[in-house]
């Protein structure tokens, strides 16, 4: 941590010497969420969902562990082991399953927001892209421990879920169908991916969790960002981490528990999908094969391809998947503009509405059957996706001007050096984002 | 450094007065204490999910039917998973039992107190050496059934009594006898408290 | 690298262009065919039940009433294998009540035969679950036109309409109406399927199993009129897909509140502890912030004040 005015560890209980002396632990803390991390002190509240991101993690962990104790990973064995012995006969286990359900869809919804944030702020560029790319590998490893856990309770959507997603594979030529069955252990999905998705579904969060460690390594590095894009100055603009943010952080944090009590326990089943409390048929494929919510915008582009052109409509359509959120590690060589902040920059900020509106809509369209007007509105709003990260923003990038900087997070909050209030006339406003000097 | 307010708004709060420290603390004491409270609340439930689940808890008896049991034969049957030594003792055997004084053992038990009353032949016992928890020879036909004529166990060689007591050998205890109560004359509900 | 990117990017948008093209066009020269399931099929009669909404609760003797249409009518063919006989103490019966109710169950368990190992079969114990009607998959099918009638325990969560939805199916057999035959004539109902509109294709391989009042006779003298055992067993299958659930809604009262609680004192704690920065409440407010440019621009403008 770079900031000088940091307060140092400075421990005062000689057992707390002891310890320091030998394992600097309590300093690391203190040093990354302790009164020891300065924070700027105008961070708004799309700033918390890092936070909520990691007790949802938590979460999940150890409703997880305890599931797991009661699980069966057997194709015979595991519909029943879920809906009988843990819904009904396991002390508790109906409120553990239904948690560990809806936990997940709260750790997407919070990630989702937070992702948002960070594309809104600028949060990817420099000097923190590699906070940016760990945040995108997080994304992924969540994206597969999900898929495998939604198999695990070997429902009808469990199965032919499965079948698709690993039928993307065969998507590629020549080494797809190889590669699927590999996958699978199999021909079908069938006792040898279930153990494996068991097995990889406990293996990968603590994986998630190392990553998230390294994200959080090289956040500290820089420090956060803040609202205005504008780096730290001085101590001024700053507030350290404890009492401020954890405060800040602990209402928050019980307001989203707030709302996820509500769903878990007078609405666990609105979020999933009727068809997976029906046990398993390879012979019999549901009306509609739909993943979870948080999949649709995904699943919206891999089925807006309909059309066979030089590449088979499938392999596009996987190719575009994957790409989607491929793209996104590009970030912050697409976007070069030296502001950062979305509240600077109006041109852009449209454009990132816009998005906003065109992933619920990809969302919309992915959750249900691709009826006509669906696909029509499917393609649309996949079109503008690709449009929007590969060819508008590089362009707005290059092409918007700006409005001018605050000198510092202090002085955007303060009322600047001579304490006049706004003056009625105001210097003209088309300069350049990179010199913005206000006498 | 602080400045005049103007147009942003500042709070009027004169600093922390001796009252104003008092409720200062206590709000954040309140606070952390309802999160420190939610905290056990929530752990209630990954403790209490590790307790038998029902369906354990209902296989926690098990009748068995003795009607074919003649004196001097006995039958191994399972009752919560583990086994179990349904035994129909000989005249000569109640005798040979009764007939060890109390101090002579290890744990003092008379047969009379290890079965029920009226139905003294009737020894019911869980198969497991109270040493290391092996299962004892003697339950069926031709198997050593130590010297003392009762259950013999081949890990360590601890040697029980008609009474399945524990004569020698380094078991500690007499071989348990469970809940167990009658039905009718020929079955015997096995983990059912007795009246 | 930036033409690279912006080249794949124009790539998938004209490839989703050209099949958005091809949709239309399809669609244009060849709409697709109406179904008559479209049309004709109708969404879940409204059903309400006791134990519908936050404050609903079980009503124990609906309960057990449906628990009785389901052992007379229903268990001839459709299984309850995630229920075991001694969760009916959930609805209300006692212990004894229990024992009777699984030794005297129509099918019984398959056991061996403790002196021959021969396959045989023994009663039900409380602690087993219901025995199905059918011992596998085929014999179900071989008895039912090869149409399998599917678990019950979890019925009302596993179809999109719940118990509104068992509800309608129930009591929703009635003959094709003939405008559909006019419009679909290839549409008519085949001979081993029955005509049900609340069905997604409109014809179900179940032949409507409550067809006349009085089919069961209610020990606690409720008239067991058709929508009546209908209903009845609808709530039943509510209980039998959701035991805990009034266990689930009474904890998750208790855990809203207590976490409203915590949040307002939470919130509470947190302000006092900002409000000790003896600063400005954090919103940008300087002159060179968004909001006071705009203000100043308003300003001036309504003064008439050239920029």
């Amino acid at each position: 941590m770079s900031f000088s005015w940091a307060k140092p560890y400075e421990p005062k209980h000689p057992f707390m010497r002891w310890i320091d002396q030998r394992l600097p632990l309590p300093r690391l803390a203190y040093g990354a969420v302790g009164g020891g991390y300065p924070v700027p002190r105008n961070l708004n509240y799309w700033w918390n969902f890092g936070v909520a991101a990691g007790l949802f993690l938590t979460i999940q962990i150890v409703t997880g562990i305890v599931l797991a104790m009661h699980y069966t990973a057997s194709a015979d064995g595991a519909f029943n082991s879920v809906n009988q012995l843990i819904m009904r006969d396991v002390n508790a286990g109906w409120l553990l399953r239904y948690a560990h359900m809806n936990g997940a869809s709260f750790f997407f919804i919070v990630v989702y927001i937070h992702i948002f944030r960070g594309l809104y702020y600028g949060s990817y560029k420099a000097p923190r892209e590699l906070v940016w790319m760990l945040g995108l590998v997080i994304y992924l490893l969540m994206m597969a421990t999900a898929f495998m856990g939604y198999v695990l309770p070997w429902g009808q959507m469990s199965y032919w879920g499965a079948q698709v997603i690993t039928g993307f594979f065969s998507a590629f030529p020549i080494v797809g169908e190889p590669l699927r069955i590999w996958l699978l252990g199999g021909y079908a999905p069938d006792q040898a991916a279930l153990s494996r998705f068991f097995s990889l579904h406990y293996l990968l969060p603590f994986v998630i969790a190392a990553v998230v460690i390294l994200h959080i390594w090289a956040l500290h590095i820089p420090g956060s960002g803040n609202p205005t894009g504008v780096d730290v100055k001085d101590e001024k603009d700053t507030l350290p981490f404890h009492p401020y943010f954890t405060a800040k952080d602990g209402w928050f944090t019980a307001a989203i528990l707030l709302a996820y009590a509500i769903v878990t326990y007078f609405a666990p089943n609105y979020l999933g999908h009727a068809d997976n409390y029906i046990p398993a048929n390879p012979l019999a494929t549901p009306a509609e094969i739909v993943p979870e919510w948080y999949f649709w915008p995904f699943y919206a582009i891999l089925r807006s391809f309909t059309v066979d052109f030089i590449l088979p409509a499938k392999l596009w359509g996987v190719l575009a998947m994957f790409s989607s959120i491929l793209l996104l590690f590009f970030l912050p060589w697409i976007d070069k503009s030296p502001v950062r902040s979305g509240s600077y920059r109006p041109v852009f900020k449209r454009f990132f509405w816009l998005l906003v509106i065109d992933v619920i809509v990809l969302g919309w369209a992915g959750g249900g059957a691709p009826t006509p007007m669906r696909n029509v509105i499917s393609q649309l709003a996949a079109a503008y996706y690709f449009l929007h990260f590969l060819v508008i923003l590089p362009l707005v990038s290059a092409f918007e001007t700006p409005l001018p900087l605050p000198k510092s997070i202090s002085e955007s909050v303060l009322h600047g050096e001579t304490g006049e209030p706004a003056p009625a006339v105001v210097r003209p406003r088309r300069t350049k984002a990179a010199t913005a000097v206000v006498e | 450094m602080a400045t005049k307010a103007g147009s942003a708004e500042v709070s009027q709060t004169a600093g922390p007065t001796e009252g104003g420290v008092r409720r200062r603390d206590f709000l954040n004491v309140a606070a952390v204490s309802f999160a420190g409270v939610g905290a056990v609340v929530a752990i209630a439930p990954l403790l209490v999910q590790m307790a038998p689940s029902a369906d354990v808890l209902a296989l926690s008896t098990t009748e068995v039917d003795i009607s074919k049991v003649q004196p001097g034969q006995g039958i191994k049957v399972s009752w919560r998973k583990q086994p179990v030594f349904v035994r129909n003792l000989m005249p000569k055997e109640i005798a040979e039992a009764n007939a060890v004084p109390l101090s002579a053992l290890r744990d003092p038990e008379t047969l009379a107190q290890r079965t029920k009353p009226g139905k003294e032949n009737w020894l019911i016992t869980l198969g497991v050496c109270t040493h290391l928890g092996c299962v004892p020879l003697g339950i069926s036909e031709g198997e050593n059934r130590g010297p003392y004529g009762g259950y013999f166990c081949p890990c360590h060689g601890s040697q029980y009594d008609t009474a399945a007591r524990i004569r020698a050998g380094p078991a500690p205890k007499n071989l348990f006898v469970p809940d167990y109560e009658f039905n009718t004359p020929t079955t015997v509900t096995i983990g059912a408290k007795g009246k | 690298m930036r033409f690279i990117l912006g080249f794949i990017g124009a790539v998938f948008a004209g490839v989703l262009l050209i099949s958005l093209i091809s949709g239309v066009a399809t669609y244009v020269s060849s709409p697709p065919a109406p179904l008559a399931a479209e049309e004709f099929h109708k969404p879940a009669k409204p059903l309400h039940l006791a134990s519908d909404g936050p404050f609903g609760r079980f009503d124990e003797r609906q309960l057990q009433r449906g628990f009785q249409v389901y052992s007379e009518v229903c268990s001839a063919c459709h299984s309850l294998k995630l229920v075991s006989f001694r969760d009916l103490k959930g609805i209300g019966y006692n212990d004894a009540e229990i024992k009777k109710i699984a030794s005297d169950w129509k099918t019984q368990v398959p056991s061996i035969n403790p002196d021959t190992g021969e396959e045989a079969t023994r009663k039900a114990l409380p602690s087993d679950t219901f025995p199905p009607p059918f011992p596998n998959e085929v014999a179900a099918r071989a008895a039912n036109n090869n149409a399998l009638p599917p678990d019950l325990s979890l019925i009302t969560k596993a179809r999109e309409g719940g118990a509104p939805y068992v509800y309608s199916i129930l009591t929703g057999f009635q003959n094709q109406p003939a405008e559909l035959l006019k419009k679909f004539p290839d549409a008519k109902t085949p001979p081993n399927l029955h005509y049900n509109p609340y069905f997604a294709n409109l014809n179900i391989a179940m032949p409507p199993p409550l067809t006349t009042d009085g089919q069961v006779e209610y020990q606690d003298g409720t008239k067991p009129t058709v929508n009546q055992m209908a209903t009845d067993v609808a709530a039943f299958l509510v209980w039998t897909a959701e035991p805990n659930l009034m266990e689930r809604r009474q904890y998750g009262f208790a855990v809203v509140f207590f976490l409203l609680f915590a949040t307002i004192l939470a919130y509470l704690a947190k302000q006092q502890i900002w409000h000790e920065t003896h600063e400005a409440e954090v919103v940008p407010t300087g002159p060179l912030d968004p909001e006071n440019q705009a203000k100043t621009r308003r300003a001036k403008a309504k003064a008439g004040v050239a920029g």
